[in-house]
């Protein structure tokens, strides 16, 4: 739907744009600050950066959090795309509506919740067969997998439903069996989704504070867990410097998704074009 | 050489590959559907039942900390002790309910203060033209990837006492004093409406994407001016993006933990601090798992429209 665009709503999304933007450019900014005040400006400096590096705490967090995103986004991917198929093409089977009630809970549900009956889960698990002896990457993993899949099996959906299943038609009528279209036809056309869900999955397990405080043991800090007991005190600028380097990163990976997205939007939208005008 | 007789023979196991393969054939729907139903069955759902089982236990000194539901005593009887006494302590003590109450008014205002907002911006790309509306969503959408709680962070710089926005009023002489703006209720609500900002937009983007405007102009044609037919055709088309997008920001800042604990501090009591704290704290597991509970069941009838709505979208797809 196209159409003039009021000044009204210009002024609002100008506004909202602002909004949105300000707090982290400031941010950004404040991490070169060469003062301790992070609000008071004391010159352009480095210094916060070399700090951060000089923490071995920092490194350590780091690197949890990314075995765990790598891990998580995986076996998320893995086992979203295996619900998306069954909710979209295996039509009605018994259990569906349960199927899809947990697919859709773990997206809204309130983090402290589900951090918390995880938390007496795992425990209630060691005590029952002795195992998670500790807690630490592997329960954060599990956790991070229970609801990241919901949001990759989100994702594989749509993709489902905007494909099309024609091409699957295709190959069935020239004798591929169920199980042969799967592998070499929806699969594959799948591909920028899995791209996007995996992506997905990763971001939104290196964002996770509240369920991996819940289910961590001790000494395994991840790095929203380190940022988090830092900056519960106050204003510190290494964080800042930190958050630049983290919006960096992000951006970067957003921006490949969105590029994959757009090309496969494309590509979809030519298909059908070329389809209609053999069609006519 | 007395172990040869468990080996499987080459044929016996390449048949029993096949066999497998075989099966994995013919059984794979199956497969595909029960591995990661599983999954949610074993670690989504599962703990919520011993969440309520705790909810109904008592205080122990123990490891975990509360008793058993069932017992078996000397005499082999299976007794069952379920007690209440957690969900009435949460109903008579003031602090619990007045934590409830003000959770929900923060929720639910910043739910409507989203909506305000959001909706207009929502509008203004629709209507955008065809090389800025996707980069406009682009912009939407990239808050909402980056870290969740340096967002929040980000608003400490600006709302605390020494923080930018005092330092620019007291710069441009318009006040003398700092304003106390961080660890407030505004400060909360800046913070929520912050955060789940996206997750209004897109849902009202999705369902104003898909309106006709021929409808409009049919109205304008037949003399509606804007404003009335903004209500009577665009509001009510849009409800269903109305509706998603309010719960996919209501039900999460209704248990909200991070924004009033660094936004708050101390000052605002939400159910979701609460809730963490009585947690890491106390260790008083059952009343704690009670407050979830209750939680729980707050949210559970919200939750069950939003999949409503998100099953609906999905098969009209």
């Amino acid at each position: 739907m196209y159409g003039k665009r009021s000044r009204f709503l210009t002024i609002m999304l100008t506004l909202g744009l602002a909004f949105f933007y300000i707090p982290m450019v400031l941010l950004v900014i404040y991490s070169f600050n060469h003062s301790k005040l992070v609000p008071v400006w004391g010159g352009w400096s480095l210094r916060w950066y070399y700090e951060l590096f000089q923490s071995p705490e920092v490194w350590q967090a780091v690197s949890l959090s990314l075995q765990i995103a790598v891990v998580n986004a995986t076996f998320a991917t893995a086992l979203g795309t295996l619900a998306g198929l069954a909710m979209v093409r295996f039509g009605r089977f018994r259990g569906r509506t349960l199927f899809g009630g947990m697919l859709v809970a773990p997206l809204v549900m309130p983090e402290v919740i589900t951090g918390l009956s995880l938390l007496v889960f795992f425990i209630s698990l060691n005590q029952l067969i002795g195992w998670p002896a500790e807690r630490g990457f592997a329960t954060i993993t599990i956790a991070h997998i229970t609801f990241s899949m919901a949001y990759v099996a989100v994702t594989i959906q749509a993709r489902l439903t905007g494909m099309g299943q024609t091409l699957e038609e295709a190959a069935a009528d020239l004798g591929a069996k169920p199980f042969k279209v799967l592998t070499a036809i929806t699969i594959p056309q799948l591909t920028p989704a899995l791209i996007s869900g995996w992506l997905l999955a990763f971001t939104l397990s290196l964002d996770d504070l509240v369920i991996a405080s819940f289910v961590t043991g001790p000494g395994a800090n991840t790095l929203p867990i380190l940022i988090f007991s830092r900056i519960r005190l106050g204003l510190r600028p290494d964080i800042n410097a930190l958050a630049t380097i983290m919006i960096l990163v992000i951006a970067i990976c957003v921006a490949i998704a969105a590029i994959v997205m757009f090309r496969q939007q494309r590509a979809d939208m030519l298909d059908r074009q070329m389809a209609e005008r053999e069609e006519g | 050489m007395t172990d040869v007789s468990h080996k499987p023979s080459p044929t016996s196991q390449g048949s029993f590959v096949s066999l497998v393969m075989r099966r994995i054939q013919s059984h794979w729907r199956q497969i595909i559907t029960v591995i990661p139903f599983f999954w949610l069955l074993f670690f989504f759902l599962a703990p919520f039942f011993i969440v309520a089982k705790i909810s109904l236990a008592e205080l122990a000194i123990a490891s975990p900390p509360f008793t058993k539901l069932v017992e078996w005593t000397d005499s082999g009887i299976v007794t069952i002790r379920l007690v209440f006494d957690n969900f009435v302590y949460i109903w008579e003590d003031s602090l619990y309910f007045d934590t409830y109450v003000n959770s929900l008014k923060i929720s639910i205002t910043s739910t409507l203060l989203c909506l305000l907002f959001g909706y207009p911006i929502a509008y203004a790309i629709v209507r955008s033209g065809p090389v800025a509306k996707p980069l406009l969503l682009f912009a939407i959408i990239l808050p909402f990837w980056t870290s969740f709680l340096l967002r929040v962070y980000s608003w400490m710089g600006l709302l605390a006492d020494q923080g930018t926005i005092n330092n620019l009023l007291i710069a441009l002489g318009i006040i003398d004093e700092p304003i106390r703006m961080l660890y407030t209720e505004f400060a909360v609500y800046i913070g929520i409406v912050y955060t789940y900002m996206p997750f209004m937009i897109l849902p009202l983007y999705a369902t104003m994407e898909k309106l006709d405007n021929s409808l409009n102009e049919a109205a304008a044609d037949l003399g509606s001016r804007p404003a009335n037919t903004f209500f009577k055709i665009t509001l009510p088309l849009t409800m269903p993006g109305i509706i998603a997008g309010s719960l996919l920001v209501f039900i999460p800042a209704t248990g909200e933990y991070v924004i009033p604990d660094l936004l708050g501090g101390g000052n605002v009591q939400m159910i979701g601090r609460v809730l963490f704290n009585e947690f890491s704290r106390n260790s008083d597991w059952p009343v704690a798992a009670a407050v979830a509970i209750v939680l729980l069941f707050i949210l559970v009838l919200p939750i069950m429209v939003f999949q409503y709505f998100q099953g609906k979208a999905s098969e009209e797809q």
